[in-house]
């Protein structure tokens, strides 16, 4: 077990817990968005931060210096001193509240997580509205709960985006299963049947080739004939290595 | 972006010729070196050509082939080198003459034959291509007189000048991986010793304790741990590093050969950016030739201790400089930086213990191997150790790059080795750190440079890049200009980073385009705060410096901008109008001519005007007017 | 520049079999096509064994990556510190406005592309412009302006040949 300090209260959690989960075993409300718990910390969101203060090492009586760190990813160590509401982190909390507020003015998620945060109009407003809040959420549960991947996080900055490979509509690897679309927070994400295909379809499609070799049905040029003489060795190689495994 | 040209020693590393012996042992290298300098007579002549980026563009290339085809046709023997960069950019292309160092500046081609014929042949010196002070115009023949290297102190850079950048033997025989045989005869802990006590601490920004940092990597479990060279340089306007690996990419790879022997690491990796051509290939041809020595490999000099080396391209991304990014990126993902702890030392690449040092901290390393901690120690201020290489840009008169010891005035780095600002102008304030750090205006110009006093100011010491401001920059379009930077290089996995600094750019330029509002200011310092505090890495957590910075020090030119609509400056142009004197106005047409817009009219001989509904306000008329007729209010 | 698949695959695999990684792969066909073919991306995902999301989500989050061909000449402007305090961003308007493309576009007879690089490090000739791997230096916007009547010049020329 690991002895810390949290709000001036000593508690005691087993070993590898981070700090969200922390608090949340002791009763101490932490606001998230990008946190669930089937899912691997990502540290995104920010609205977790709670103020940090290290113990100072053994031989200097300094106090380290309190810095905000994100609660879900942060690993609890013994010794930590740790405030989840003082003003710093209110103050944190409220402008990150109003950042997301300012793509997301249209959700009622997000205007609702904003006021429990004392938040009630932001005082930037993006150009266009958005919903998508780039948690992550979707692409993670993709991958880690149903192991497929089919979408990822494309691009950067404020251009980042959930979408499937080449933005196009039938994502080549998606089985339809709609995590996704449930672990969404704001809604953004929808499922479609296309084609016969259920999936993060939202508009038009087109008949899609599979690769003979991999099975991928992305591969829709007609001049790629001689993709499986090309990836023979490939896939040889692959299907060696899995034996070996 | 640029792309690396295929480089021939990529194709086949370079063959061992018969002079250059494997070096099996420590006794080898020693050996080697001895035979190296005894073949040298002391004080031969030689002539170097500077081959940095820089000089390159000027046609350095060909000045040095015109000299050799000069000094051939004499059958003069003495050597023609292109070595790495000299530093002084501004007078590009440079030719030194060794051994008096007499340097010419600015030399064309075609002044190779007069070079040779007066000079080489006659020992006469060519006043004309002599570098002039500006102030009294004297001539100064000797690069060692001339003020902008005379107030330096070059240790990293002090081979740059002479050294063939693609020769391993003159490395060797300047003293080249020396350090790393003394090294290898110390225990680890012995070479960890002698680095924390030279006080070397990290020179990428933040300034952590190089010699704490390999002993924190070094006391975790495991026997797979690695070591990286941070060299995705991305600061605009800071160059040194790639100067540092275009010059002599031998010494940081021997930096990085004993810091991976302190550690116990068997790899290293350089992540490098892919807009340094130059720099990639030749890092990549040391690596080669230091393979096929014996240098990189299986156990080097006998001593049981095996390293490879491999290098990593960035692919145009600001962020990965961070270093969880730039793993991120090694490992070919997405280079989205992640929380820290667990930190690089416990858990880095591959989740493998992990040391990442930047370029400067790695060509340190030999240096303060071979000479000891204590002569490395002697340099700087009681905190912070040894020197520091600046890339002065921006409005001053010696553009290039400076390595002066910590501690030294701002004035006398701008002033006295910087030469001043152009034009007569008046200094305003300098920018040190580039996007991450802040500026420091003319009433701290007497500020020590090093870690602290910086930080107190407002700045950090950041990659080095410092970019100097003159009375006609605009600080809040110049704030403007690092908000763009950053905003456009985040990754966008944070919100603070990825929205907050889209905000604080939005109301900038709102600010600059001459609507601000009297909260503005307010939210700028409020927003600043937060993004720096909430941020999930380093380039969020550094983003609102230049804002704040100037907020400190500018407040009164925001407020011109947002009450007063004024630009003081004269740039941002929302709050500016082009007007022509009619007393000056020689009605001569050039402006109309080349106006894009349209918005000038007049006839010939007649006064013309500016239409402000149709100005652009690209101030072209202003650059073609011969008479000076175009102002702008 | 097209490649056949074969040897799009070739090249991805040659850097799979030294120790690069599919990043390394995708410049090595970047340098060669200037551009990222979509089969490229499928080839890389199947070689690495990745899903193709994170392929794509490799290839558009890198600057040094186009998913489209860009022009025959590529025009870059440095936009670094120390060329924008010397005028940078008039070099690049007028460079925009002759060649009616905004910075990252490809004008329509796929002849140019107008790109913005953060700083080349050659920050004492500023402000710069790299058409081709050529490096102009100190540039201005009539200078720019004579580079642009160049190079159409030169590409019309080319075009008649």
């Amino acid at each position: 077990m690991i002895q810390l300090t949290i709000d001036d209260r000593s508690v005691e959690v087993a070993e590898g817990r981070t700090l969200l989960e922390a608090c949340r075993e002791h009763g101490i409300a932490v606001p998230t968005l990008c946190h669930h718990p089937a899912l691997k910390p990502y540290g995104a969101c920010r609205l977790c931060v709670v103020e940090v203060s290290a113990p100072p090492p053994p031989g200097d009586r300094r106090p380290r210096p309190a810095r905000l760190a994100a609660a879900c990813a942060y690993p609890c160590e013994p010794g930590l001193v740790v405030c989840t509401h003082s003003d710093l982190v209110q103050r944190s909390r409220r402008i990150t509240a109003e950042l997301l507020l300012a793509g997301a003015y249209t959700s009622p998620e997000i205007q609702a997580l904003a006021r429990s945060l004392g938040v009630e109009a932001p005082r930037y407003r993006r150009p266009e509205a958005d919903t998508c809040v780039v948690c992550g959420l979707c692409v993670r549960a993709c991958r880690e709960i149903v192991g497929v991947g089919a979408i990822s996080l494309t691009r950067r900055g404020l251009a980042k985006r959930v979408s499937p490979p080449f933005d196009e509509p039938a994502a080549s690897a998606c089985i339809g299963c709609g995590t996704c679309v449930l672990i969404c927070p704001t809604g953004h994400l929808t499922l479609a049947d296309v084609a016969g295909f259920r999936s993060l379809h939202t508009g038009a499609d087109e008949a899609r080739q599979y690769c003979q070799a991999c099975g991928d049905q992305d591969l829709t040029p007609r001049g790629m004939a001689d993709v499986p003489a090309v990836l023979a060795p490939a896939a040889a190689s692959a299907a060696q290595k899995e034996k070996a495994r | 972006m640029l792309k690396t040209p295929p480089s021939p020693l990529e194709a086949a590393p370079a063959p061992a010729n018969g002079r250059d012996p494997q070096l099996h042992q420590l006794a080898d290298l020693a050996d080697w070196r001895a035979a190296l300098t005894a073949a040298d007579q002391p004080n031969q002549p030689a002539i170097t050509v500077c081959g940095g980026t820089g000089c390159r563009v000027y046609g350095s290339e060909r000045v040095c082939q015109a000299l050799q085809r000069e000094l051939a046709a004499r059958g003069d023997g003495r050597p023609v080198r292109v070595t790495g960069c000299h530093g002084f950019c501004e007078r590009g292309p440079l030719v030194v003459l060794h051994p008096q160092r007499l340097m010419y500046t600015r030399v064309k081609p075609e002044d190779a034959a007069e070079i040779a014929a007066a000079t080489v042949d006659g020992g006469r010196v060519l006043d004309r291509l002599l570098y002039t002070e500006p102030q009294s115009g004297a001539r100064l023949p000797y690069e060692t007189e001339v003020p902008f290297y005379k107030h330096q102190h070059r240790l990293v850079l002090d081979l740059n000048g002479t050294l063939d950048p693609l020769s391993l033997a003159d490395y060797v025989a300047a003293g080249g991986y020396a350090a790393l045989a003394k090294a290898l005869a110390l225990t680890p802990a012995a070479v960890i010793a002698e680095v924390k006590a030279s006080g070397l601490r990290g020179r990428g920004g933040a300034g952590f304790p190089t010699g704490q940092k390999w002993d924190l990597c070094r006391r975790q479990p495991g026997d797979v741990k690695y070591v990286i060279c941070n060299a995705d340089e991305g600061d605009p306007g800071a160059y040194m590093d790639r100067s540092i690996m275009e010059g002599n990419p031998h010494r940081v790879l021997e930096g990085m050969l004993i810091g991976a022997y302190a550690i116990g690491a068997r790899r290293g990796f350089v992540y490098i950016r892919n807009e340094y051509p130059l720099a990639v290939k030749h890092l990549r041809a040391a690596i080669a030739q230091a393979e096929a020595r014996g240098l990189l490999g299986e156990n080097i000099l006998g001593s049981g201790f095996d390293f490879r080396v491999s290098v990593r391209l960035g692919s145009g991304a600001f962020v990965c400089g961070e270093e969880t990014a730039l793993m991120a990126s090694i490992e070919g993902r997405v280079g989205e930086p992640r929380p820290r702890p667990p930190y690089p030392a416990e858990a880095g690449l591959w989740g493998k213990p992990t040391n990442i040092n930047n370029v400067k901290s790695w060509a340190a390393v030999p240096l303060i191997l071979a000479n000891g901690a204590d002569w490395y120690a002697q340099l700087g201020t009681p905190t912070s150790k040894g020197t520091l290489i600046f890339s002065v840009v921006g409005k001053i008169n010696n553009t290039g790059l400076v390595e002066v010891p910590l501690g030294i005035s701002l004035r006398r780095l701008i002033f006295d080795i910087g030469g001043g600002i152009p034009g007569g102008k008046a200094f305003k304030a300098a920018q040190i750190g580039g996007p991450s750090g802040g500026c420091i205006p003319a009433e701290h110009l007497d500020t020590s440079i090093d870690y602290e006093s910086l930080t107190a100011l407002g700045a950090i010491v950041g990659s080095g890049g410092l970019v100097v401001a003159d009375e006609d920059t605009c600080m809040v379009d110049f704030a403007r200009y690092f908000m763009q930077f950053t905003q456009e290089e985040s990754c966008g996995k944070c919100v603070p980073c990825r929205v907050g600094t889209q905000a604080m750019l939005a109301t900038l330029e709102r600010i600059c385009a001459g609507h601000g509002q009297p909260g503005d200011v307010d939210y700028l310092l409020e927003l600043g705060e937060m993004i720096k505090r909430s941020s999930l890495c380093g380039l969020g957590q550094t983003a609102p410096n230049p804002v704040l910075s100037t907020l400190r020090y500018f407040r009164a030119e925001y407020d011109a901008h947002i009450l007063h609509k004024r630009c003081p400056a004269k740039v941002c142009k929302g709050l500016i109008t082009y007007a022509i004197q009619p007393e000056r106005c020689s009605g001569c047409q050039v402006c109309l001519r080349n106006c894009p817009a349209g918005a000038i009219h007049g006839a010939k001989q007649q006064i013309h005007t500016i239409d402000p509904a149709v100005c652009t306000r690209c101030g072209l008329c202003q650059s073609v007017c011969k008479f000076d007729a175009v102002t702008v209010n | 520049m097209l490649l056949p698949v074969g040897d799009l695959y070739q090249l991805i695999d040659q850097e799979a079999r030294g120790e690069g990684s599919v990043i390394a792969a995708l410049e090595a066909v970047q340098a060669r096509c200037r551009y990222l073919p979509r089969a490229a991306l499928i080839l890389a995902g199947e070689r690495f064994h990745l899903p193709l999301a994170d392929v794509y989500a490799v290839a558009t989050f890198y600057n040094a990556f186009s998913l489209k061909p860009k022009g025959r000449h590529c025009l870059q402007v440095c936009m670094g510190t120390a060329c924008h305090v010397r005028g940078s961003p008039r070099v690049l308007e007028r460079l925009a406005t002759r060649l009616g493309v905004s910075p990252g576009a490809t004008t329509r007879d796929r002849e140019f592309t107008l790109e913005t690089v953060n700083c080349l490090g050659a920050c004492a000739l500023g402000p710069i412009v790299v058409a081709d791997g050529e490096y102009s230096g100190q540039m201005t916007a009539p200078k720019a302006e004579m580079l642009w009547k160049r190079l159409t010049r030169q590409a019309a020329e080319a075009q008649h040949a």
